[in-house]
């Protein structure tokens, strides 16, 4: 590279100091800006507020709600291309690869003159993440195909369906403390809509399936429609065993409920559902439930890519094939969401702050961003346990999905309600003691049947094993014919 | 009422975004149409008779058994919001009702146990556990 010439380097100089001036007046004019709207921020709000309040009292209501449905979809809706670079990565690094990890970094020249000096070779990592947003962009401008003989409405309606029950889902949800920005409604019947809106998800993948006129896609809506019923069925009576420990069907008041001391007792620990001895059970089983009703691995039948192409996306492009998996990415949100508000405590954070005197972070948890932050720390966590279990576990078979959901969780659910039930009739007819004593003695025999079980199934299990080898046919290996060296004369 | 209006907002929402997305997708990105691309995918040879076939009917055995499932929880939602914060004599009462009524669950689950409705395995597939088993 030739050396710079006086009047070249004169001329970088020069160009460097205008361009830092630029720069530097444009902060000082933001700044400017910013100040003086923060200055009249507060008559402007003023004014906002008191039309707000001259406003007939009905649309009052109305402008809210639309206030608390924007906030409660925004935390569903903007983490999405952060969780697909998120597990996209995390994966990665489970199987030893590296994952996306360059795109939208930015380098900037080292010799061009037209680079002021101070970004001259400096390098601007995003780690990747502006991966998902390309892919978003590109989605968007693809070709949409519509197979012939398709059912055009219900084609389009499918990805739809999935979208709106993505977004509807965390409708009752209490985001934070603060009841002026969130859950959007606080209705009677908290758990059953979530509860309801999961069911609606199955109409989507099943009229995606069916109206796209290909047998793949029609197989796979078939598996879809009977494994979100059968694992439906399970999640339900796990919940109701929870709701008749609280009492209510309202999220707020199960959230409310998990304040309490832990188990009465333990007075800086909350009393979260899940460490309560039929709450584990309960959660546990709705934990699968939540794996299988967002088709996420090992429950993944109905879109099996090495026996049914896509299932029931085989013909979906563009946007509408990214609207499923949005609204799959979404479900997996929101479902971490539910779990952590019904087993989790919601918006707390897992030590009882007022009870060791520490007000400060209790205010902290009552905030509305506070209470947030808590909730996505969980969600995070849940999604972390998506992906976890996306790198162990391989896709079930279609009898042991069904196996696994009518003939274990069922009656282990079944069955949790109704010593739930007994636990809480001893306890309150009898007193906490014996109600302990119950739980207790249940435990214990539970343990004991399921070790005298396991060891009894082992060794059958290892039995049959032995004689399946045995009967085997021997593998020999082929015998390999070494190549005689040609003895030379 | 007031609370749901909550609810019909985030479901007006939920719509408004739904349809901005279906008209985003179909204005942009090109539309070049031709006989093959439109066809059905059944990799890569010319699809074979209709789509909408029979199927098992194992699907439609599954789904009536969900629903009568279902149905028995509902029953129950009620009566749990209400139990725990009876008094003694509503919380004896109600739990040897709830116990009957469960044990008709029982029966019912035993019976579809027995007719081996929601068997999904083939066991012709596994001549080696039937020799066993007999």
């Amino acid at each position: 590279m030739a050396t710079p010439t006086a009047a070249q380097r004169a001329a970088g100089t020069a160009l460097d100091f205008f361009t830092t001036m630029i720069l530097l007046l444009i902060f000082a004019i933001g700044c400017e800006v910013s100040t003086t709207a923060w200055a009249e921020s507060g008559k402007f709000t003023q004014a906002f507020m008191d039309w707000l309040r001259s406003l007939d009292p009905t649309l009052q209501d109305v402008l809210a709600a639309l206030g608390r449905a924007i906030l409660a979809i925004i935390p569903v809706f903007a983490p999405v291309p952060f969780i697909i670079w998120y597990e996209r990565r995390l994966l990665s690094w489970m199987q030893d690869r590296i994952g996306p990890n360059r795109t939208g970094n930015i380098t900037f020249s080292r010799t061009s003159k037209l680079i002021p000096s101070f970004l001259k070779g400096k390098k601007f990592k995003l780690f990747g993440l502006a991966q998902s947003i390309a892919d978003g962009i590109k989605l968007f401008t693809k070709e949409d195909i519509m197979p012939t003989k398709t059912d055009k409405f219900l084609f389009i309606l499918g990805p739809l369906i999935a979208l709106f029950v993505a977004l509807t889902l965390g409708g009752t949800i209490p985001w934070a403390g603060d009841r002026r920005f969130t859950p959007v409604a606080d209705i009677n019947v908290g758990l059953l809509y979530v509860m309801a809106i999961s069911s609606l998800g199955a109409y989507g993948l099943v009229l995606a399936g069916y109206s796209s006129n290909n047998k793949y896609s029609l197989l796979g809506a078939l598996r879809a429609s009977a494994q979100l019923i059968s694992y439906e069925l399970a999640m339900g009576v796990s919940l109701a065993a929870m709701v008749m420990v609280t009492g209510s069907l309202k999220m707020t008041e199960i959230v409310a409920a998990q304040e309490a001391p832990l188990l009465g007792f333990i007075g800086f620990l909350p009393n979260w559902n899940i460490f309560t001895p039929f709450g584990l059970v309960s959660g546990f089983i709705f934990l699968i439930c939540m794996f299988a009703e967002t088709n996420r691995p090992p429950f993944d039948l109905p879109e099996a890519e090495n026996e049914l192409v896509a299932g029931y996306h085989t013909e979906y492009s563009t946007k509408r094939w990214g609207l499923f998996m949005m609204a799959e990415y979404m479900a997996m949100f929101t479902f971490s969401m539910v779990f952590s508000t019904v087993f989790l405590g919601g918006y707390h954070m897992p030590i009882r702050w007022e009870a060791i005197g520490m007000d400060f972070m209790a205010g902290i948890e009552r905030s509305y961003l506070g209470g947030l932050s808590v909730m996505m720390l969980k969600g995070v966590a849940g999604l972390t346990l998506y992906i976890w279990v996306r790198a162990t576990y391989p896709r079930f078979r279609y009898d042991q999905l069904m196996n696994l959901g009518w003939k274990f969780l069922l009656p282990v659910a079944t069955a949790n309600l109704i010593v739930t039930a007994t636990w809480i009739m001893i306890s309150k007819v009898y007193g906490a003691a014996p109600g302990w004593m119950f739980a207790i003695g249940l435990y214990a025999v539970a343990i004991a049947v399921y070790l005298l079980l396991r060891s009894k199934k082992s060794r059958q299990y290892l039995d049959t094993r032995a004689v399946d080898m045995i009967n085997q046919p021997a593998r020999r290996a082929p015998e390999v014919v070494e190549p005689v060296a040609e003895v030379t004369a | 009422m007031g609370s749901y209006i909550g609810i019909l907002a985030l479901m007006g929402l939920a719509v408004v975004l739904c349809a901005v997305f279906a008209t985003i997708s179909w204005l942009l990105g090109p539309k070049r149409n031709t006989t093959y691309k439109n066809a059905p995918y059944e990799c890569g040879v010319a699809p074979v008779g209709d789509a909408r076939e029979r199927f098992p009917i194992k699907f439609y055995l599954v789904a009536i058994i969900f629903i009568l499932f279902d149905i028995e929880v509902v029953f129950l939602w009620a009566w749990m919001t209400v139990y725990k914060g009876g008094t003694v004599e509503f919380i004896k009462f109600t739990f040897f009702e709830f116990l009957a009524f469960m044990s008709t669950w029982v029966l019912g689950y035993a019976y579809i146990l027995k007719v081996k409705a929601i068997e999904w395995d083939e066991p012709e597939a596994l001549p080696s556990e039937i020799q066993e088993a007999a």
